[in-house]
């Protein structure tokens, strides 16, 4: 290929190379890093839970006397479990996701200091049958921790706890957490079991060490459950969760029932986060055709200011090939000094957004991969007015323009 | 001569409609995105409250008895203090404010009980952030001194339980407690909702929540203390608080006190006051330190608190980027245009054109351009709009485009088109005379 000549008028056309390969550049850096920012929210979307999201029903009673909740949820729980298909029901506090964040921070020894915030759940009997917890280690709790445990001074009375796998990692590496103690407040509880990671409260504003920072205490019946789950088979959801809010209307006649399949509840938390991604993929679509149409634009200019050039190229004896040839290296060439530029550039952003905005640094393969998506779109683009030049008839260089 | 360049830039644009339409509409998809951007950021960093806001201030304090508390003042108060700085009468107007939720029914009205959200708080609150009525008034500090169960509703609740008739001297139920209603509030909705603006700096750019609606309820701090005394949220507490214990000594913080100081002078007293105050309470034995006050500006809070989402920020960002691109793109085809007339102007500059008109020729076509891609960018801004309404964020509802903004629309597309038509403009009109003539 013969690229020299192609260096060489690309030189006499310096403004629109140079407009071209900046517009290259500077959306293969925008390109970059906003598919790097799609990338994390999606990954933010599919965050993994650790219970049953698909089959649990969420039922929430609020404004009620607080004071008749050791004979209600006995009441209202047997109710619930009369509707058909319903497979495991309990009371709780609060859910994953639930953006009502009781929060507390735990330490292994008394006087100890943390910085991570740990989403804090008191279930009641069944509670982990109910959400579909899995044991990875020790035990769940006796049924006499749950009678013994009540609620004082917003922490358990009880003498025992799970944490999820992060936790019990983050808080004694290397070891089995079986048995171990963590404090709050002069207070103690005995690790008896650790589950697999459940989801904070809310864990966007928890950061990467709260995200699964999520620890369980038995609870008897007690006003501050305002919870009921569900659960049931996942084609069961609709109906279930319909029926318990007609049975705790009934029941509850007095409070506010309001209720969501787990899945619906984990959709409205990251509602936003999945229309910004939409978002940023509508701004990198119109973004690419916006560069297109300009390479499109600018070649459909050279192709017709060259005409007689290309007909004297043709009537010497090049083929139709080779002038194509000749447009798509002219293309690559700029689309390759483009990549380059927009490669640093999109670097340099993502360093200052990792200042600014608490960003992840890039991983390296976005740049190859977006460079590949530019070069692709740059054939694409030219292929158009390359094709039209290669059809000039060698006669034209007879022609005076 | 206006119409002479208008004549030509009409015959050139049409002559080569592709070109023309690309240009038109590269110009008009950078300023669609840029000023949707654009429009939700002067939505959401404008001023709550235009003329009084400069007179609004946040004072803080550090209850915190431990040395090694937070760096700065938590975002709340707690109550001793907050009812201290408030007793003193040191400002203008001032005015407590706490939240909660309360079950709320309504006698005679067949709707089933609802949560709803109530702020508590003292009389000064209406005329301080200037609310509007629709229907009767707040009420006196005589209510606040005798723990009137007065309240003013919202008037989405009003247009909710009542139709949105004159419901002033009806009963609300809240909790188990019967409320009488004496006012209830006209179109209402600050942006942001900066009386409840606390905790920004933690919610790691996740601030979209800081445009949300005004409470349903609002009702004197001592009236919902007394039918609800636990029913307020707190922001934080520096120690775990007792249950039992009354939440007006708790460990905790959840009042805020909001104050007007009218002139310079009074905000420097009030700094002072403050200050003074940290000092005894020190002495006291109640804070361990008596140094770590503020007293910030309304707009000073609400810079301090990042109200502005990032991830609106993060956007607007990329649509200037965008246009960087379209800008790019319109130099480069404007460039190919007018140079492809290389013929034209030898024939218009042989037969006298000067330079200058050559150039004011070209750059009428580049403004005509950006005048087209104005009008287009305007339609794509609304449809850009109508989208962030339909996104499920707070702010949804307040997004539309001002006045300012729509000329601002072509003013940017005007001064985009002219700024790319710049260097294809010069480049034309500088080519060299004879050259052009003979290959002609």
């Amino acid at each position: 290929m013969q690229i020299r000549p192609i260096l060489a008028s690309l030189r006499k056309h310096r403004i629109p190379a140079t407009l071209i390969v900046l517009e290259i550049a500077l959306a293969c850096a925008v390109l970059c890093n906003a598919v790097f920012m799609i990338g994390q929210r999606l990954a933010d979307i599919h965050w993994p839970n650790a219970i049953d999201e698909q089959g649990i029903s969420v039922v929430t009673v609020n404004g009620t006397d607080a004071k008749l909740a050791a004979s209600d949820i006995p009441r209202d729980l047997a109710a619930l479990r009369g509707i058909a298909g319903v497979t495991a029901v309990a009371a709780a506090t609060s859910m994953p996701l639930d953006q009502n964040p009781a929060l507390s921070s735990f330490t292994t020894t008394p006087d100890g200091n943390t910085t991570v915030n740990t989403s804090v759940y008191f279930i009641g009997s069944g509670g982990e049958q109910a959400l579909g917890l899995r044991l990875l280690e020790g035990r769940f709790f006796n049924a006499d921790e749950y009678a013994d445990s009540g609620f004082k001074d917003f922490a358990s009375t009880g003498h025992v706890m799970l944490i999820t796998q992060s936790d019990a990692r983050r808080l004694w590496p290397g070891q089995s957490a079986l048995g171990k103690t963590l404090y709050t407040n002069e207070q103690a509880w005995t690790v008896v079991g650790v589950v697999a990671d459940v989801l904070a409260q809310d864990p966007k504003m928890s950061g990467p060490g709260g995200r699964y920072s999520s620890a369980f205490f038995p609870l008897r019946p007690d006003g501050a459950m305002g919870d009921y789950v569900l659960r049931s088979a996942p084609q069961d959801r609709v109906r279930v969760l319909r029926e318990a809010l007609q049975v705790l209307g009934r029941l509850e006649s007095d409070g506010v029932v309001q209720g969501a399949t787990y899945a619906g509840m984990r959709d409205a938390y990251f509602a936003d986060t999945r229309s910004m991604a939409w978002m940023l993929l509508l701004v990198c679509m119109v973004m690419l055709a916006v560069t297109a149409f300009g390479i499109v634009g600018l070649t459909s200019f050279w192709v017709g200011q060259r005409r007689r050039q290309i007909g004297i190229r043709r009537a010497v004896g090049a083929t139709r090939g080779h002038i194509l040839q000749y447009f798509q290296t002219e293309n690559f060439l700029l689309g390759t000094a483009g990549v380059a530029l927009g490669m640093v550039l999109a670097f340099g952003i993502n360093l200052y957004l990792m200042q600014r905005y608490e960003m992840a640094r890039m991983p390296w393969y976005y740049l190859p991969v977006s460079a590949v998506a530019l070069w692709v779109l740059g054939q694409l683009a030219v292929l158009g007015p390359a094709l039209r030049a290669s059809n000039v008839p060698p006669v034209v260089a007879t022609r005076s323009v | 001569m206006f119409g002479y360049y208008l004549d030509l830039a009409l015959r050139s644009l049409k002559r080569n409609k592709v070109l023309t339409a690309l240009m038109v509409l590269a110009i008009a998809v950078g300023i669609g995105a840029s000023m949707t951007t654009l429009t939700v950021m002067h939505v959401l960093s404008g001023d709550p409250l235009p003329g009084r806001s400069g007179t609004l201030f946040f004072p803080q304090v550090d209850p915190n008895p431990y040395t090694d508390g937070p760096s700065l003042p938590y975002d709340m108060m707690d109550y001793r203090s907050a009812l201290d700085l408030w007793s003193a009468h040191r400002a203008d107007r001032q005015a407590l404010i706490a939240h909660g939720q309360l079950k709320l029914t309504a006698p005679q009205v067949s709707l089933p009980p609802l949560m709803a959200q109530v702020l508590s708080t003292t009389s000064d609150f209406f005329p301080m952030f200037d609310v509007p009525f629709r229907y009767g008034r707040g009420w006196s500090a005589q209510d606040d001194a005798n723990r009137a169960r007065v309240a003013v509703i919202s008037s989405d609740l009003n247009d909710k339980l009542f139709h949105g008739a004159d419901s002033v001297g009806r009963t609300i139920r809240l909790k188990d407690s019967d409320v009488r209603i004496v006012g209830v509030l006209g179109a209402w909705r600050p942006s942001p909702q900066f009386y409840d603006v606390a905790g920004g700096r933690f919610a790691d750019g996740q601030t979209g929540d800081f445009y949300g609606r005004p409470e349903d309820v609002f009702m004197p701090l001592n009236s919902s203390s007394d039918i609800d005394p636990a029913g307020f949220n707190f922001f934080t507490c520096w120690s775990m608080p007792k249950s039992d214990a009354n939440l007006q000594t708790s460990p905790c913080v959840w009042v805020t006190l909001w104050v007007q100081l009218d002139s310079a002078a009074k905000v420097r007293d009030y700094r002072q006051f403050v200050a003074g105050y940290a000092t005894q309470q020190k002495a006291l034995g109640r804070f361990a330190r008596a140094d770590n006050t503020q007293l910030r500006s309304l707009m000073g809070w609400l810079d301090f608190n990042h109200v502005v989402p990032s991830d609106v920020r993060l956007q607007m960002w990329l649509a200037f980027a965008f246009l960087l691109i379209c800008l790019f793109n319109t130099v480069g085809l404007l460039l190919a245009k007018f140079l492809s007339r290389a013929g034209e102007i030898g024939v218009r500059r042989a037969l006298g054109a000067s330079r200058a008109a050559v150039l004011a020729q070209c750059l009428f076509e580049a403004g005509l351009i950006g005048l087209l891609g104005g009008g287009g960018g305007l339609l794509l801004t609304l449809l850009g709009l109508w989208l962030v309404r339909r996104q499920p964020v707070a702010y949804a509802d307040l997004v539309h485009l001002d006045a300012a903004m729509f000329l601002l629309t072509f003013a940017l597309a005007i001064a985009t088109s002219l700024l790319a038509g710049l260097l294809p403009a010069l480049r034309a009109s500088r080519m060299a005379l004879g050259l052009q003539l003979k290959i002609t």
